[in-house]
């Protein structure tokens, strides 16, 4: 057996096979349940790692299955994949301990982590995907997987967010598949491979080419949440909060927005999509949603509809940073795939804390927060500065690099939005963090479980600290050997030929 | 070449479930182990055919050594080997669930008389499996329509077994069109006899001239095996009877029965009318299809009971099934939509057999099938529930699921041959199917106070349609060896019905 073969499905085993014994354990069988989470979740941690080493190591993982004559099921590790696996399990190991402290009591636990680690092996799958019918594949898997920790409160509200969600994707998923058959009776086997396979069929078939970019960005567009696909995400807000860490900066939205990425560069390669002209109504798409999501989220008094808002406007960073064609600003949409996800996810965690600890849900109940709760709210104002663009963080990194793109490129008008985006984020931002720190409480706390001291359980704590602390690591490294920039420029020259 | 290569497997997946026809009804106590024994071992029998088939190609068998014309022939090709595949696995994993089904005392209905469902149940149902294989094996049309009667008949007797008034007055109207439909088959072979002197389907393939005599055949036989095969606007029949009868035979109805129609169907079309079929023809069946998917899917939306929702899935189905008759014009995408739609066949009767025996144990669980009240069932059943999701995957067309495989060969054929309104229609037909799948998981979520008492599933009735549903996913991963399979005498590779 060649280890190097198997590899691949091992990381996508650790966390399913995690999922199905899960599903088995009994509802009280508290510790044996975490036990299983935390091994799956370190297993698929350390089996990362070794994939990351033997990749730097020029070995090839790859695995396949074929599922019909002239079609393949291709798992396949290149610089890509391993940049979103490694942000998929790392933020799946703090998610689930957040998880496990979030849920103490509540019920139907076995059937929430069942469909936890089934979802994020899903992820893993879409991330580590070497061709297109591959990612499709795993990607509708990750919306079945999703569906029931959307609606995990079971409330008449959580079920109308469900049938939003899958509304949403399912007829996104719908478009993609048409897509992707589409694009196989052209040119075949549609395998992902830096610079794109596309150039050759492209000159024979110029106009299915755009007419098959513009449905797999609609389809890829709802999970990513590209303006007027976004509706079902602030609804979504109604799971649980680890969901919502998950959905907003490791799986849903991430997936959408890592499938443009693949496409672009991958599939049509960034210079055939720059000659067919489909980029620049991506960049217009995109900007008008990073515009429009902040604006949005200037309105919302409740803290989760606030961020969600904002991640329909953040991870449109992305899309722009992909379609503005050039090597700076492609480094910069790639970064921020990474820096968006832990900043989010950071201030998810810090609003579950603050939901469950105090029963804070509304940015106007946040008055004194700062000195009731210092170390969540450290992490939380990490984060929104990361957010808004504050050197040193992460979030100022790819937005300089969007920036740089931009100019360098002649995009003066992204320049524009980039600035005004970043306006609108200080101004939905700076105010919570005015209030927190700034202002004295005057009533009692909505519903305080901690009985007036202490942040929680430190399971809830543990989390955000640390990935506040990537997100401090991330700016300040950024330039040291295995940060996220420095593996997304090794791409983007690869991607550049430079 | 050793004794299991060359023995004539065909003969036994016949022969074994009509002598276990005897002799379950012989021996009644013993019944269910019988029953599951014989399928076992028509499954082997199936798999050593397999075997046969996928090393020497197609094969043919005169039984007595007869042959033509004097005695009845049997053949396997590829498409007769993967329907005696579905057949086999559907038919072990539904004796295994009747056995429980139709002995524990909780089971069944008070009111209805148990023992005499539990003694008729096992006969009839060895007798329509040993009538669905000879179907699946015949070489002439006159076996086939002997297979097609038989068939028939142990199927509606079967749907009667409930003994309640709703079930006969189903299976009443079943047993109307299951007449009529093999007369009009029956007119239509006699037709045929009468001008070319042979029922042997290879040897009328040869003579059969386009003219007014093979149309009215044609148009005799075809419209039979539409009634039925239940395919839109003669579907009036399936809902309430697959919805009346006792869980097993829903299912079996409803996963195999109705598919023999349509294997003779394509039968006819593709070997022995190839040269008489008219691409206008070919694009009136696929519009029945596309009426029955649209129809079906709306029906299966407004039904306020879980076991016509599910008949009317299986009505909508089948409209999926006739697009093959219109992707197949044209040459160039005829073996993917000859392939695409008997994978159909398989991921459906999988799918489906397990989301009817899923559905069983629910109404068993919960006394009762009425979809608005379903609250809290999960708690109760996850293994069927889980199972009625993972068919519903399947039957959605969801990868990576057998039906997801089916869906993308159609997909391919109707966009490579530039057919954008089939391809439209198939993507439609998968919402509409995800709507009304999930209606039902809806109230796997809600949750409820206090769980109201629910009667005792037994664990097998759970595990065998979990199982079912799983392999329904599972057909996703592995299609591409019985896709290979196919070709094995495939009619559509050498050229396409309609085009010379």
């Amino acid at each position: 057996m060649n280890f190097d073969q198997w590899l691949l499905v091992f990381i996508l085993l650790s966390s399913f096979v995690t999922g199905l014994v899960i599903f088995f354990l009994k509802e009280e069988a508290h510790r044996l349940r975490t036990l299983a989470n935390l091994f799956g979740a370190l297993l698929k941690v350390i089996l990362v790692g070794v994939m990351i080493a033997g990749v730097q190591a020029n070995h090839v993982y790859e695995s396949r299955l074929e599922l019909l004559p002239g079609l393949d099921l291709v798992l396949h590790a290149d610089a890509m994949s391993v940049l979103f696996a490694t942000l998929s399990s790392v933020l799946w190991l703090v998610t689930t301990l957040y998880a496990v402290g979030y849920l103490e009591d509540e019920p139907h636990r076995s059937r929430f982590f069942g469909f936890f680690s089934i979802c994020v092996s899903a992820t893993t799958g879409v991330a580590l995907a070497g061709n297109l019918i591959t990612f499709l594949i795993f990607y509708e898997i990750l919306t079945l997987s999703t569906y029931p920790l959307v609606v995990h409160r079971g409330t008449e509200k959580s079920l109308q967010a469900g049938r939003t969600y899958l509304i949403y994707t399912l007829s996104g998923g719908a478009l993609l598949l048409l897509a992707t058959v589409w694009l196989h009776t052209l040119a075949g086997p549609l395998e992902f491979s830096l610079g794109g396979t596309l150039a050759q069929v492209a000159t024979q078939h110029r106009a299915e080419l755009i007419a098959i970019f513009a449905l797999l960005i609609a389809g890829l567009g709802v999970k990513a949440a590209l303006f007027p696909l976004h509706g079902w995400l602030p609804q979504a807000m109604v799971a649980p909060a680890p969901v919502s860490a998950l959905l907003h900066a490791v799986a849903v939205v991430k997936a959408g927005a890592f499938g443009i990425v693949r496409v672009v560069y991958d599939l049509y390669g960034v210079r055939t999509a720059e000659d067919l002209g489909v980029l620049a109504p991506l960049a217009g798409v995109a900007a008008f949603t990073i515009i429009y999501g902040s604006v949005r989220a200037l309105f919302q008094d409740d803290l989760k509809r606030r961020l969600a808002f904002s991640t329909v406007s953040q991870v449109s960073y992305i899309a722009l940073g992909t379609a503005l064609f050039g090597y700076l600003s492609t480094i910069g949409g790639l970064t921020h795939l990474v820096h968006q996800g832990i900043m989010k996810i950071t201030l998810f965690f810090c609003a579950g804390i603050f939901a469950h600890t105090l029963g804070v849900h509304k940015v106007s109940e946040m008055a004194g927060l700062g000195l009731r709760m210092p170390w969540s709210m450290t992490a939380f104002t990490i984060a929104a500065l990361g957010m808004i663009g504050v050197p040193p963080f992460a979030g100022f990194i790819s937005k300089w690099y969007i920036g740089l793109g931009a100019v360098s490129s002649g995009s003066y008008w992204a320049v524009a939005v980039l600035a005004a985006s970043s306006a609108l984020n200080a101004a939905y931002f700076l105010p919570i963090l005015h209030a927190a720190w700034f202002r004295k409480r005057q009533d009692p706390w909505p519903a305080d479980h901690a009985h007036g001291a202490g942040e929680g359980h430190w399971m809830l704590l543990a989390p955000p600290l640390a990935t506040a602390a990537l997100v401090v690591a991330a700016g300040v490294l950024a330039n040291a050997p295995f940060s996220p920039l420095e593996w997304v420029r090794f791409i983007a020259e690869m991607e550049y030929g430079k | 070449m050793t004794l299991w290569d060359t023995a004539p497997w065909l003969i036994w997946s016949i022969v074994l479930p009509l002598s276990a026809g005897i002799l379950t009804f012989l021996f009644r106590r013993a019944a269910p182990w019988i029953g599951i024994i014989t399928t076992l071992g028509s499954a082997v029998s199936v798999a050593a055919l397999a075997g046969q088939v996928t090393h020497a190609g197609p094969l043919r068998y005169s039984v007595g050594g007869w042959g033509v014309p004097l005695g009845v022939d049997l053949r396997a090709d590829g498409l007769s080997v993967l329907m005696l595949g579905m057949s086999a696995v559907i038919a072990v994993a539904v004796s295994v669930y009747a056995s429980r089904y139709f002995s524990d005392s909780d089971a069944t209905d008070k009111h209805t008389a148990q023992a005499h469902q539990r003694a008729y149940f096992w006969p009839l149902w060895m007798f329509l499996l040993a009538g669905l294989n000879g179907l699946f094996l015949a070489a002439d049309i006159f076996h086939l329509y002997v297979t097609l009667e038989l068939l028939g008949f142990a199927a509606v007797s079967l749907a009667a077994l409930a003994g309640k008034r709703a079930a006969v007055a189903a299976a009443m109207r079943y047993l109307l069109v299951s007449l009529s439909g093999s007369l009009f088959f029956l007119f239509g072979v006699a037709i045929l006899y009468a001008a070319y002197a042979t029922v042997d389907l290879t040897a009328l393939a040869g003579k059969v001239q386009p003219g007014p005599l093979a149309w009215s055949a044609l148009a005799l036989m075809a419209a039979g095996l539409l009634i039925k095969g239940a395919v839109f606007p003669l579907h009036f029949w399936l809902p309430p009877a697959h919805a009346n009868a006792p869980t097993p035979v829903s299912a079996l109805l409803s996963a195999l029965v109705v598919k023999a129609s349509f294997y003779i169907l394509l039968r006819l079309w593709f070997e022995l009318f190839s040269t008489v079929v008219t691409p206008a023809a070919a694009s009136f069946l696929g519009l029945l299809g596309a009426g029955a998917i649209l129809w079906g899917s709306a029906q299966a939306l407004n039904q306020t009971r879980l076991k016509l929702l599910v008949a009317y899935s299986t009505v909508a189905q089948l409209g999926y099934l006739m697009l093959v008759f219109p992707l197949a014009q044209h040459v160039g995408s005829a073996l993917t939509a000859w392939s695409a739609c008997i994978y159909f066949v398989l991921a459906h009767a999988c799918a489906k057999t397990a989301m009817f025996l899923a559905v069983g144990n629910i109404a068993h669980a919960a006394g009762h099938d009425r979809i608005a009240e379903l609250d809290g069932i999960t708690q109760a059943l996850p293994l069927s529930v889980a199972a009625f999701a993972l068919a519903g995957i399947s039957l959605i067309g969801l990868p990576p699921s057998g039906g997801f495989i089916a869906k993308w060969m159609l997909l391919q054929a109707a966009i490579s041959s530039g057919e954008w309104g089939w391809a439209t229609l198939i993507l439609a037909g998968s919402l509409l199917a995800a709507a009304y799948v999930m209606r039902v998981l809806w109230h796997a979520f809600t949750q409820v106070a206090v769980a109201r008492p629910l009667h005792r599933v037994p664990r097998t009735m759970e595990w065998s349609a979990l199982a079912l549903s799983l392999l329904a996913v599972l057909l996703g991963l592995m299609a591409a060896r019985p896709v290979e399979l196919l070709r094995s005498g495939a009619p559509v590779s050498i050229h396409a019905p309609g085009q010379t």
